[in-house]
């Protein structure tokens, strides 16, 4: 009964937890239940991609209507393996937030924090897990309001206006993702992605089925932060509370990756994408301009959360740069990039946040002596770092390992000297923290720095400690991304 | 044991005295005891190793793989068997020393100093023993990294600026230029493996062959072929223990280990030769022997001029591989031994100055030579060595090269070893001269008691000592070069 439906539970509980958390008056209770909640989750999630890697896609009808006329669950590989890396974040993430909201959001405030974020991972893992375009547009609308809130919640009032402008800029996102599935609805008659994949098949080069492509491109680019629609960022990432920040980095940008995946590889297909319209050219530009606009920008933040959102911005060009090579090899170091990238600045992010915890500050000259102060916490980061230089070893190198083989398959040899190029600008800004945090004279603001709390310290070592083992340790990451890219790919018409 | 087990053993050693270093940082004796015991226990460990080695054993790990084409291997072949040997013998001799520095010039920071020599040794060891070019660079960046601290030791402006350009040079030449040689050997030779005869043979034509070793040469920054070079002198900044880690035991060593083990075992003498495609490298290196040796000579300050000679010796290693001979490749492999064993005795005579007398430039040593008779004497044995006269050392390597060079009618090595032999006399005997023939000047007179302290002394008698008996037996060295270069 239960291994029927777990594709329901896996939206339903967080949406009851945050229902309930809604109730409480006291932060601790609402911990209490998002932390039984997201530690549920991988469970779920990890039975789910057991099933998918056994027996192929699991097609769940939602409330017993059958597709395509009712909402259907279809999980396969791909949408497994951003279940269990979105869940899996949520888990590591809840014990270390207790420590992390009490501080940083006034007591009234913690169940409905926690209520709002329960919602968040509902529209996350909802829009993963659907296989219903208008049902995704819900789940996305669920995340993303969910997501406005949370930002709003920071304690510097610049987060209001952080969490205006996303909001903004979400909505244009959204309304042009919906614009592009009524158009394909208009043309199709359906609403279920596999369904809609097949009656596109003839109507290919429609001009309405195009202009669907191109909204559903630019909603879908805006959630995803790819350059140069990614300006909400950095606001949103550096005001929003810690524990938000780090969640959202993670996860939501993965998740719309996940979703331009889907739409670009199961529903239009590649052959439509990368042979008939120029797609890749205009993603591998974009993508460079990325990893080298977004990584130089970095290099000059003096507001480390705002430097690793720069940072953001630029990995995120080497994950559509997977995209972009489009052959198995490339896709594979894309997708593999999108979990890797997620361990590390999540542990970045929670790092930052144990810093903020103990000075109060993420400013880079208040980070001064830290490294004397902190030692554990500020080496993690630094070993975090190693992962986003890319140094072997850890994740960040088997990322590019994939992408640059991926390049030199097509024959791009000079995108792999562009490649690791770009990579050696993060030298430069994860080095110039290592020089404030261990060169300079403790400041002010670190005099009395200590090392956080156990619970927020052990779940940032987990995953900086994730991030080395999965560095020697592929075969679940690299080897079901490999899968993932394979079933991807092979829906070519 | 099996060769499995010995070899693990080896990395694990190092890597364990690291941590138990960091765990006895309450008691000074007691963490500088567990330092010397962990590199006598990774003595023996590779002692044993040479010795199934030397009696024809292939010792190998199982492989690791990471992804498909990346394996995490370990195999021991001659060169990598040299260089370890040489790593684990001056780690006992520079941890001996490094007690009389540290202790004797009120360093601070001991623990993490120890703990960073400790992984850079580990490092050193996997570079060594690895099996195939992944390998090599996954312990290339982390004995990259767990040097940055060591050289940036001091903590000030100047560290950090140095620390800057040694951290930039080498991981941007090994990110740029290195990885994707790595890459494209991957993709064009289908394997990473360090074979003999070389995998990249009748894989691809020449002009590829050409750029991809300028890729392959210039990415291995640490054997600072110009104009790569400018980390080394940046390094000086380092404690002296540290130079003599970098400049002896692994830094330097650990780059043209790689440029030998890449030229062998990657694209195969033989195939370099007959396609011609390494034809420019003599140039190259030839350029880089004498330019080094020409800024070494204006150089007053002392630790300097011991790092542009660095430069320069480390050409002629990339020289004499550049020859494509045999006997050239035995030349190289043993120069690298014995520029190790001389050049750290250099850097520690450097060293025990300053510990005595905090001197640092060449202009201030008149007559000190009475006043630190074992310091002078083993840094004149060094000196000699880097120049090649016999019964030293550093003899063995040119005399290879030499016979090399002329076999093959390779005229412009032949003139770049015997200009750049003079110019090494050139700025090496004017400092022994000094040393002991002028009378005592005004700063030696103020500055200079006596003799560094005990373990410094000791730690530099020992490798003067072992530069001399290096050319007296070089029969396990030169076995092992023979049984690389195959003659």
């Amino acid at each position: 009964m239960i291994a029927a439906n777990l594709p329901a539970l896996q939206v339903v509980l967080p949406l009851l937890g945050a229902t309930l958390c809604a109730f409480l008056r006291r932060g601790t209770w609402a911990w209490g239940i998002a932390l039984v909640v997201s530690l549920a989750m991988p469970f779920v999630a990890a039975a789910l991609l057991i099933q998918v890697l056994d027996g192929g896609v699991i097609s769940y009808a939602m409330g017993g209507w059958k597709p395509p006329i009712g909402i259907e669950y279809r999980i396969d590989v791909v949408n497994a393996f951003l279940l269990l890396l979105v869940s899996l974040i949520g888990a590591v993430i809840m014990p270390y937030a207790k420590r992390s909201v009490e501080k940083e959001i006034a007591p009234e405030h913690q169940p409905w924090f926690y209520a709002i974020y329960l919602l968040c991972l509902c529209g996350l893992l909802g829009i993963v897990i659907s296989g219903d375009a208008f049902n995704v547009f819900v789940f996305m609308e669920v995340s993303s309001l969910a997501t406005y809130a949370l930002i709003a919640m920071g304690r510097d009032r610049r987060a209001l206006l952080a969490a205006y402008q996303y909001l903004i800029m979400g909505t244009i996102g959204a309304t042009f993702y919906v614009i592009g599935v009524g158009l394909l609805y208009s043309m199709t008659g359906t609403l279920n992605l596999a369904d809609m994949a097949n009656r596109l098949e003839g109507i290919e080069n429609s001009r309405a089925v195009l202009a669907a492509l191109a909204f559903l491109t630019v909603g879908i680019s805006l959630k995803l932060a790819l350059f140069p629609l990614h300006v909400w960022l950095p606001n949103a990432y550096t005001y929003a509370p810690s524990m938000a920040t780090a969640f959202l980095a993670a996860t939501a940008t993965k998740v719309a990756v996940y979703l331009l995946l889907r739409y670009f590889f199961t529903v239009f297909g590649a052959s439509i994408i990368f042979t008939r319209l120029p797609v890749s050219e205009i993603f591998l530009i974009l993508s460079l301009a990325a990893m080298f606009g977004a990584s130089i920008v970095a290099v000059f933040q003096d507001n480390v959360k705002r430097m690793l959102a720069y940072s953001s911005v630029a990995q995120i060009g080497y994950i559509t740069l997977g995209i972009a090579i489009a052959n198995k090899t490339g896709l594979t170091g894309g997708i593999v990039h999108l979990f890797n990238h997620a361990l590390i600045k999540g542990a970045l992010f929670m790092a930052i946040g144990a810093v903020f915890y103990r000075i109060g500050s993420v400013k880079l000259d208040d980070l001064a002596g830290l490294g004397k102060r902190m030692p554990i916490t500020m080496g993690a980061f630094v070993l975090a770092g190693l992962s986003i230089i890319g140094v072997p070893g850890t994740v960040g190198f088997v990322s590019k390992w994939y992408l640059a083989l991926g390049a030199f398959e097509e024959g791009w040899w000079w995108l792999v000297f562009l490649l690791v190029a770009s990579s050696l600008i993060s030298v430069v800004y994860i080095g110039r923290i290592v020089e404030v945090a261990w060169f300079r004279p403790v400041s002010a603001a670190a005099k009395r720095a200590e090392e956080p709390p156990l619970s927020m310290l052990l779940p940032t070592l987990l995953l900086v400690a994730a991030t080395v083992y999965f560095g020697f340790d592929t075969s679940l990451t690299a080897g079901i991304a490999e899968r993932a890219a394979e079933l991807l790919l092979a829906g070519i018409r | 044991m099996s060769g499995e087990t010995l070899i693990i053993l080896a990395l694990l050693i190092p890597t364990a005295g690291a941590v138990l270093i960091a765990l006895t940082s309450w008691q000074e004796n007691l963490r500088e005891g567990t330092t010397l015991v962990t590199a006598a226990a990774l003595f023996l460990v590779v002692m044993t190793i040479l010795g199934r080695v030397l009696d024809g054993e292939q010792l190998m790990t199982g492989a690791l793989q990471i992804v498909p084409g990346l394996e995490l291997a370990f195999k021991i072949e001659p060169l990598g068997m040299i260089f370890a040997c040489v790593a684990s013998i001056l780690w006992i001799v520079n941890s001996i020393y490094s007690i009389g520095y540290m202790r004797g010039n009120k360093e601070p920071r001991q623990t993490p100093f120890y703990v960073c020599f400790a992984i850079a040794i580990a490092s050193t060891l996997g570079i060594a023993f690895s099996a195939n070019l992944f390998t090599l660079f996954l312990f290339y960046e982390i004995l990259t990294l767990s040097t940055y601290p060591l050289v940036t030791h001091k903590g000030d402006d100047k560290a950090k600026a140095g620390g800057r350009v040694y951290l930039l040079i080498l991981l941007g030449t090994s990110m740029l230029l290195l990885l994707p040689a790595i890459i494209a050997t991957a993709m064009i030779a289908g394997t990473l493996d360090f074979t003999p005869g070389g995998i990249l043979a009748g894989k691809t034509d020449t002009v590829t062959l050409a750029l991809l070793l300028a890729l392959f040469m210039f990415g291995i920054g640490k054997a600072a072929l110009m104009p790569f070079h400018r980390w080394l002198p940046a390094a000086m900044v380092a404690p002296t223990p540290v130079s003599a880690l970098l400049h002896a035991v692994a830094v330097v060593k650990a780059g043209v280990f790689t440029v030998v083990k890449v030229v062998v075992y990657v694209f195969g003498v033989d195939n370099l030769a007959s396609t011609g495609s390494a034809d420019w490298l003599v140039w190259v290196a030839g350029f880089t022997v004498i330019a080094a040796s020409v800024v070494a000579l204006r150089q007053d300050n002392l630790k300097k001029r011991l790092a542009y000679s660095t430069v320069s010796q480390l050409g002629y290693v990339v020289l004499a591989v550049s020859i494509l001979t045999p006997l050239a490749i035995v030349g190289a492999a043993m120069h690298i031994a014995a520029h190790a064993i001389a050049k750290i005795t250099l850097f520690f005579a450097a060293g025990s100055i300053y510990t005595a007398s905090r001197l640092t430039e060449i202009s201030q040593l008149d007559g000190i030579g009475r006043r630190m008779p074992w310091t002078m004497t083993a840094f004149a044995i060094g000196g000699l060595s880097m120049i090649g006269v016999p019964p030293l050392a550093g003899f063995l390597g040119k005399w290879f090269m030499l016979i090399g060079a002329m076999n093959t009618g390779e005229w412009v090595a032949v003139v770049v070893i015997i200009l750049s032999t003079l110019m090494n006399a050139g700025y090496y005997l004017p400092v022994i001269y000094r040393a002991f023939f002028k009378p005592p000047g005004k700063d030696v007179k103020d500055h200079v008691k006596g003799e560094a302290p005990t373990p410094v002394v000791a730690a530099l008698t020992a490798t003067a000592a072992g530069t001399v008996l290096m050319f007296l037996f070089p029969d396990i060295p030169l076995t092992l070069a023979r049984l690389l270069a195959g003659v």
